[in-house]
């Protein structure tokens, strides 16, 4: 029984979700109590196989999973003389398992804390069907090892994704906001569907390992290579395509909104994966490098600038949720940059991915912490204006200490994650180029400055008689804001058992391009 | 908003051969060109012939968004429940466990030309009734969502 199940995680963390969603619309008509406890009982059983697999990839190693075959890890076809790739196959390596965590984490504290948020709305039941859509998507885009897979699964994430934005229509601003992710993402799916298909009509295969074991990077491939990247890079909102953050990010509900900065890094871990397992070696590493690196400092830097005179606190939110990915983007890109480079790689390169894998799951736990618990002064208030809000220390004072938290952390203060995670990135990029060190470190301190405006606007002043009916948020929204400000503290804590554990496999599987493909083809 | 008689005349008249149609070509999917979606997308077709020919207060009385629903979630329970069945039978997610097992749909395919024996194919077929109820639901309801913002005449 029980190899049986671990045998078997990859396709129940997809197919459970699926089947909790579902069934949502059938559990509903027994009233709100009954589906509550199954939303519950979903993501829970989604969190333990989330957990579970990620633990057994990264004790064990890569894991396959071939669907509709004789069994589970029948990677080739039967006839040995034409042995090739021809099913949908998950593989999952340690990278995969980081992402798998990093979406655990979040939709664990979002389930739990939507509960309760969102008991006095109405047409739940395709709410959360709906949710659990969008969370199948997302562990579907990181457990996949095929290429067409990876675009419906980005499919799933994005109609899903719209269809939540626009879900509370707020005198039409989040129907807009929901038409223009949907419209966007149709485009970037689009464009990656046609890459796919150049790369198919010329390779013959979907498989990402198949397709990287037999790419020759011919002109087609360049085309097919920018049709890939660009959408992707827009999907996690680097800065020349970020216009649809601050709107998508704003309108949706807060734990809606929570889950989508997680599909968003679902696309970076696409784009990472097509230029270093896809492309890999083919690639000029300078020119890759410093593509991502001058857009993560673009994002980084005026993703901050834009959010320093917002007023709304969930769209300031959403511009450091722009300028957080660069910093990503500039540290993967420092790695990639001195890819060729041996000596500088084992010197700086390394760490310098390692700094940016870690900060993505360190990045989605504040932010999605700081969303959610804007999401809670918005569900007390009414109103998400800095100017008109203040005082709330008084009576909210528990959401007061998780802000406090997550954007101290965010700002990358010691003792908390972000701390870790950005020493990790300044110390490495530093020694590839001072000056975007030096860039970083502004960043994040006019982070810092910006979010103390926001704490000061509100929590701290005396008391306002608009608020006197203001009190604490229900407990189980407290509970799944403690989900990841937990993780904040610990990581931040103990960061070295994260960073060994966990983002150094990541690092590797993410260098090792010819292990990626040796895990599905054998090493033919 | 109601249409003249003549059209109202000939969407009944169509609905059923719509409806057999759509069904052929959803039984058929794993022999012959469409399969599930298709054929659902030809069902629902059908209902949307009724319900543009009629008010929207007309047709609720004989297509209740509850029924259509549940016609959805049915259609995607009957398809994950097949695909997780095949772990109960020592394959993976989807692994084709009725295949040449006889019985309904396990028949074993003679080789040469053959008329199409629709009792062959093991999962595949379940799966297309499967997606074939899905589509008919989903789009059924999206269009008598899209008509319930229409505005009603005042008769």
């Amino acid at each position: 029984m029980q190899t049986f199940l671990i045998s078997h995680l990859p396709a129940l963390l997809v197919a459970l979700p699926l089947l909790c969603g579902f069934l949502m619309p059938v559990i509903g008509r027994a009233g709100p109590r009954v589906r509550n406890g199954w939303v519950l009982l979903g993501g829970a059983l989604t969190a333990i196989t989330g957990l579970l697999l990620a633990i057994q990839v990264l004790r064990f190693g890569p894991v396959t999973y071939v669907f509709g075959a004789a069994h589970t890890t029948q990677t080739l076809a039967e006839n040995p003389a034409a042995a090739f790739p021809i099913r949908i196959m998950f593989e999952i390596d340690a990278l995969g398992a980081l992402m798998i965590i990093n979406t655990t984490l979040a939709t664990l504290a979002v389930i739990i804390y939507s509960v309760a948020a969102e008991a006095k709305q109405s047409g739940l039941d395709m709410f959360y069907a709906l949710f659990y859509l969008l969370i199948a998507g997302v562990y579907g885009m990181v457990a996949t090892g095929d290429l067409f897979n990876f675009f419906v699964f980005l499919e799933i994430t994005s109609l899903a994704g719209a269809a939540l934005v626009a879900y509370r229509i707020d005198r039409g601003v989040a129907v807009e906001a929901g038409l223009k992710y949907a419209l966007l993402s149709t485009l970037a799916a689009l464009a990656v569907l046609t890459a796919i298909g150049i790369l198919f009509g010329q390779y013959n295969a979907l498989n990402i390992a198949a397709l990287a074991s037999r790419l020759q990077f011919t002109p087609l491939d360049k085309v097919a290579l920018c049709l890939l990247i660009v959408p992707l890079a827009m999907k996690c909102g680097a800065v020349p395509m970020h216009f649809w953050t601050p709107d998508v990010y704003t309108t949706a509900p807060s734990s809606v909104t929570a889950f989508l900065v997680i599909s968003s890094q679902a696309s970076l871990y696409g784009l990472f994966r097509v230029l270093f397992s896809l492309y890999g070696a083919m690639l000029s590493w300078a020119t890759f490098g410093w593509f991502l690196i001058i857009l993560g400092v673009l994002s980084a830097f005026i993703g901050v600038t834009m959010a320093i005179p917002q007023k709304d606190v969930k769209r300031l939110m959403a511009y450091h949720a722009v300028s957080q990915t660069g910093y990503m983007l500039l540290a993967v890109g420092v790695g990639l940059a001195v890819l060729g480079n041996a000596s500088a790689l084992a010197k700086f390169g390394r760490a310098a991915i390692a700094g940016g894998l870690f900060h993505i799951i360190n990045y989605a736990s504040c932010k999605g912490l700081l969303f959610l618990t804007a999401g809670a002064i918005f569900l007390r208030t009414g109103t998400r204006n800095l100017n008109r809000l203040g005082a709330l220390g008084h009576a909210m004072p528990v959401t007061m200490v998780l802000f406090m938290i997550a954007a101290l952390a965010i700002a990358g203060i010691p003792p908390f994650n972000g701390f870790a995670s950005k020493l990790m990135i300044y110390q490495s990029v530093f020694h590839f180029s001072p000056l975007l060190a030096i860039v970083a470190m502004i960043v994040s301190i006019l982070t810092l400055a910006s979010f103390v405006k926001v704490f000061q606007a509100l929590f701290m002043g005396p008391r306002r008689p608009e608020f006197a009916n203001v009190r604490e948020v229900p407990r189980p929204m407290l509970i799944g804001m403690s989900v990841l400000a937990a993780y904040i503290v610990i990581a931040g804590i103990f960061p070295q058992f994260f960073v060994t554990r966990m983002i150094a496999p990541a690092v590797n599987a993410l260098l090792d391009r010819a292990g990626y493909i040796a895990t599905i083809l054998g090493g033919i | 908003m109601k249409m003249t008689k003549i059209v109202r005349t000939t969407a009944d008249a169509f609905y059923p051969f719509c409806l057999v149609f759509g069904l052929y070509v959803v039984t058929h999917g794993h022999l012959t060109p469409g399969g599930g979606f298709q054929g659902g997308a030809v069902m629902a077709t059908g209902t949307a012939l009724l319900i543009v020919s009629r008010s929207y207060r007309e047709i609720t009385g004989r297509l209740r968004q509850t029924m259509l629903k549940l016609c959805e979630a049915f259609g995607l329970m009957l398809f994950l429940l097949a695909g997780l069945q095949s772990l109960a039978n020592a394959r993976p997610f989807l692994g084709n466990w009725l295949t040449q097992t006889g019985g309904f749909v396990g028949s074993v395919v003679s080789y040469g030309p053959n008329p199409g024996s629709l009792d062959t194919g093991g999962l595949v077929p379940l799966l297309n009734v499967g997606v074939g109820l899905e589509v008919f639901g989903g789009l059924t309801l999206i269009i008598l969502c899209m008509l319930s913002g229409i505005k009603e005449d005042r008769p």
